[in-house]
């Protein structure tokens, strides 16, 4: 062993020498010694040894990996970026002449290469079936977004390049998005303004278009709040009428008194309803009066109200600017509106506020209980067999299948806790749950219980770090065990457990499997928060970012059009849980410099 | 644990030598026969001594010999660790503060206790001060005040802090932390100060203004205080007691201990010349 070491060194000498003669005085001592005379002091690093002996090679594999790993992640956020980024962009609308004789027109969406089959290449004149030869049988295809669903049955088309004979871009193509049966591409045939026909101007049908969404609104403000708050009042009725005969028995004075005043309060709200319904059917009759119809590129029409187009822009006769407002506009309404045609259209602020509402109100649960469950484990209870078990059993929880929670979340919290609430104090309610079914609450009990190993690891730790000493100055002051731990402990841990609620927060915001069994629905009649009493509703169902992207992109009626939209949305929910971390890291880092400092 | 009897000159093994006379009066500590385990380690062994009212009392030994141990047990600190046995007892007013039914709160809060390392907490430097009083729950703002500024000025910090009271501890050097412990230590005026090495990490000025505040407390505080500086255990002590392997050799009057010990260990170790 040692003497083959010996040899090996010798010989690397030896080669060192042969690879530099010119070297001089820098070849090493020993056999060499015959040819260069020995300097003073001996050359500590060599080149020629073994390279795995020096660290290169691991080093390189360790930079490899990082940098993959960025290069992934940056792949992957630039892939989602650009999608969302640019699908509010308006695209030009094409006008597409097949051979056949037939026209298209809609915006090309993607391309792409296929091999056509047997029967279509039979029907293809010679030239043609050359060209695809020519290609080894492989053709060009487009995908237009025709949209005019209610005309065409679907909103996107393919063309292969070689159907096509002509391609233009008319300017008189518009985009129409409607309330309603999603996207118009075509022309407007005809103009009614205030009842009488008028020669179709853009500027004038986009004054007249803004008035009528502005009655359009109203309407639905009547609708919405106004009716539904009437109808909120009735339904509170009904349920005291419900209560009364529950509580005295509807033949009892008492009763027969309750219910009699809310009989009253009911036919006093029906009255009101009446008027509210009438003011409704005027603004709708005026609002007939002004519509337009839409011809699309084969001459078929649909007329429609004006008030139920959303927007609508010349495709191919935009400059930058008007392409830029339209862009910033269509983000404002996807931000900012509520979702329509099964929330591929629209936009998705009910979401964005679920999301948001149950992330905090998980935090709420999620922070207390931790951190109690980590102080007990860490500064009261007995080291031990047992507490090792308790904490290898919470660090396992963090590994159980999120659907595992949501099973329990709904079997237990929603179903047995919710039904015995709703026997409690809501009886008149049922049959119909108000606890007892899935509910924003649930849900973000459901996640916190999912989250609370992240905060009782990190909490532990945190506790765990604070030194010892600072623990008896503390009380060597004469102060308790709790006031050491308020005052002395805590103050300390706090960065460490906010790290720890963090990650709960980003684990629990981007969690979409449990909450489809207790709570979250595809479109939720009402904010868990609004302007009736008792204001936060927390049996509500609710809508999130996370289930509207499995839902758009792939639960909804013409997959290809929720598409860009889950794009969007996934831009927008990975904003979301930024923006949220980003807070909860400022806030750490702000308690952190007040405690900044050395030991020394 | 046993209350003990043995009179130190009747036992065999390890007479100490005491210089200090016994005296019921003035005693403010009587450690009667303290034994000491770490788990199986006796780190003490067998220490009778009587800690005189007013009085300076220094702790001197080698590193390892157990003087931190004792000074520790003075307010139950030891009772923080796992698998720590006793048996004697320490005496305060004529009752065991090892003995059944001790409010150990209460008694921490009759001493102050700077540590050898200094250890402020995590909050500003007036929070660290007025610590022990807001413990206490005093939350006048006025006594917290003067409180803070009559601390900080003993420990001889107040004119370095005195426009940074609401900074971080934290920020603080090493000497100055450690100079705010003792302002710390000293903020709810305590009948007993219990100090530490706390010296070690100052620098020769801030040493000998400690060493001042030392001489100022002497006659209304009992002072027990650990170092490994002989000078300034000569110079700020009435009495020292020399600590070898967990085993107290010599008590007395520190002019004694320091010119003429009774026993060739101390006087190898005063010396310097231990080995
Ligand atoms: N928490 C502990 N657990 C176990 N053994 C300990 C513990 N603390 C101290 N010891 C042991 O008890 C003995 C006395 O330690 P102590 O800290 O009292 O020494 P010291 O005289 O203060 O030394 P120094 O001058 O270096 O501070 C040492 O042998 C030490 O290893
Ligand atoms: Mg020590």
């Amino acid at each position: 062993m040692d003497e083959n070491a010996n040899l090996s060194q010798a010989e690397r000498a030896l080669e060192r020498q042969r690879e530099v003669p010119a070297s001089g005085g820098a070849g090493a001592a020993g056999v060499s010694a015959r040819e260069t005379p020995p300097k003073t002091g001996r050359r500590v690093r060599t080149y020629t040894a073994d390279i795995s002996a020096v660290g290169e090679p691991a080093l390189w594999a360790f930079g490899g990996a990082l940098a993959l790993g960025i290069i992934l992640i940056a792949g992957f956020l630039a892939m989602i970026a650009w999608n969302g980024f640019t699908t509010f962009w308006p695209k030009p609308i094409a006008q597409v002449e097949l051979r056949d004789g037939t026209t298209i027109a809609g915006e090309p969406t993607r391309g792409g290469t296929y091999r056509p089959g047997e029967s279509v290449l039979a029907q293809l004149n010679d030239q043609q079936r050359a060209e695809i030869e020519a290609e080894l049988g492989f053709a060009e295809r487009t995908l237009y977004k025709t949209a005019n669903f209610d005309i065409y049955g679907d909103d996107f088309r393919w063309v292969s390049d070689f159907e096509v004979a002509e391609i233009t871009y008319p300017a008189d193509m518009h985009l129409f998005q409607r309330q309603q049966w999603g996207d118009f591409v075509g022309r407007v045939a005809g103009l009614v303004i205030a009842g009488e026909e008028v020669p179709f101007d853009y500027d004038l049908m986009q004054r007249e278009q803004s008035e009528a969404r502005r009655r359009f609104n109203e309407i639905r403000n009547i609708e919405r709040n106004e009716i539904g708050a009437l109808n909120h009042y009735i339904e509170r009725e009904r349920l005291n009428i419900r209560r009364a005969e529950l509580r005295h028995g509807a033949e009892s004075e008492r009763g027969a008194e309750l219910i009699a005043q809310s009989r009253e309060r009911i036919a006093e709200y029906q009255a009101q309803f009446a008027d509210l319904q009438a003011r409704v059917n005027e603004i709708r009759a005026n609002d007939r009066n002004y519509r337009v119809t839409l011809e699309e590129v084969n001459g078929e029409t649909r007329e429609t109200e004006l008030s139920q187009i959303v927007r609508f822009y010349p495709a191919n006769d935009l400059t930058t600017l008007d392409k830029t407002g339209i862009y910033f506009s269509r983000w404002w309404e996807f931000v900012s509106t509520e979702p329509r045609e099964a929330n591929t259209q629209g936009g998705v602020l009910p979401a964005i506020f679920g999301t948001v509402a149950m992330t905090l109100l998980m935090v709420i649960f999620v922070a207390p209980f931790g951190v109690i469950t980590a102080l007990y484990l860490r500064e009261y209870a007995k080291q031990g067999r047992i507490t090792s078990i308790v904490r290898i059993s919470v660090n396992n929880l963090a590994g159980v299948p999120s659907i595992v929670y949501g099973v329990f979340g709904l079997g237990f919290f929603a179903y047995a806790m919710g039904g015995t609430i709703d026997q409690l104090f809501y009886p008149e309610a049922l049959p119909n749950p108000t606890f007892g079914k899935g509910g924003i609450l649930w849900a973000s009990l459901t996640l916190a219980l999912l989250t609370v190993p992240v905060v009782i690891v990190a909490s532990e730790e945190a506790l765990a770090a604070v030194p010892r000493s600072m623990r008896e100055g503390s009380l060597a002051c004469g102060a308790s065990k709790w006031q050491t731990i308020r005052y002395v402990v805590l103050p300390k841990a706090m960065p460490g457990i906010m790290t720890g609620m963090i990650l709960a927060m980003a684990r629990g915001a981007g969690e979409v499997a449990p909450l489809m069994l207790v709570g979250v629905v595809k479109l939720a009649p009402a904010l868990p928060i609004d302007g009736f009493y008792p204001f936060i509703h927390l049996d509500r169902s609710f809508m999130h970012l996370g289930f509207h992207i499995f839902d758009v992109g792939f639960q909804s009626r013409n997959s290809e059009a929720g598409k860009p939209m889950v794009f969007v949305t996934t831009l927008l929910l990975l904003a979301l849980i930024v923006t949220m971390n980003a807070t909860a890291i400022t806030v750490r880092n702000r308690l952190k410099r007040k405690y900044a400092g050395s030991q020394f | 644990m046993s209350v003990a009897t043995a009179d130190p000159n009747t036992r065999t093994f390890d007479p100490t030598v005491y210089h200090v006379k016994k005296s019921a009066e003035g005693v403010a500590l009587d450690i009667k026969d303290f034994n000491l385990w770490y788990g199986h380690a006796q780190a003490l062994h067998g220490i009778n001594m009587e800690i005189q009212k007013g009085e300076v009392t220094a702790l001197i030994g080698p590193s390892g010999c157990g003087k931190s141990t004792l000074l520790r047990c003075l307010n139950r600190m030891n009772d923080l660790i796992d698998e720590l046995s006793i048996d004697g007892s320490i005496m305060v007013d004529d009752f065991d503060i090892y003995g059944p039914g001790v409010d150990v709160i209460a008694l921490r809060k009759r001493m102050g206790m700077v540590f050898q390392k200094p250890n402020p907490f995590a909050m500003s430097i007036y929070d660290n001060v007025v610590y022990p009083l807001r413990v206490d729950g005093i939350t006048r703002k006025s006594i917290l005040d003067e409180t803070c500024e009559r601390a900080l000025r003993s420990a001889a910090l107040w004119d370095e802090v005195k426009d940074r009271l609401k900074e971080s501890a934290l920020g603080m050097s090493g000497g100055q932390q450690q100079r705010l412990c003792i302002a710390r230590g000293i903020a709810s005026d305590p009948e007993v100060l219990l100090m530490d090495e706390p010296c070690s990490a100052l620098d020769p000025i801030a040493t000998a203004k400690i060493e001042d505040l030392i001489a100022d407390l002497k006659g209304h505080y009992t002072i027990v205080i650990v170092t490994h500086n002989m000078q300034q255990a000569a110079r700020v002590s009435d009495n020292t007691g020399f600590m070898y392997l967990g085993r107290l050799i010599e008590y007395g009057h520190t002019d004694t201990i320091f010119t003429n010990p009774k026993k060739k260990q101390t006087l190898d170790y005063v010396t310097g010349r231990f080995g």
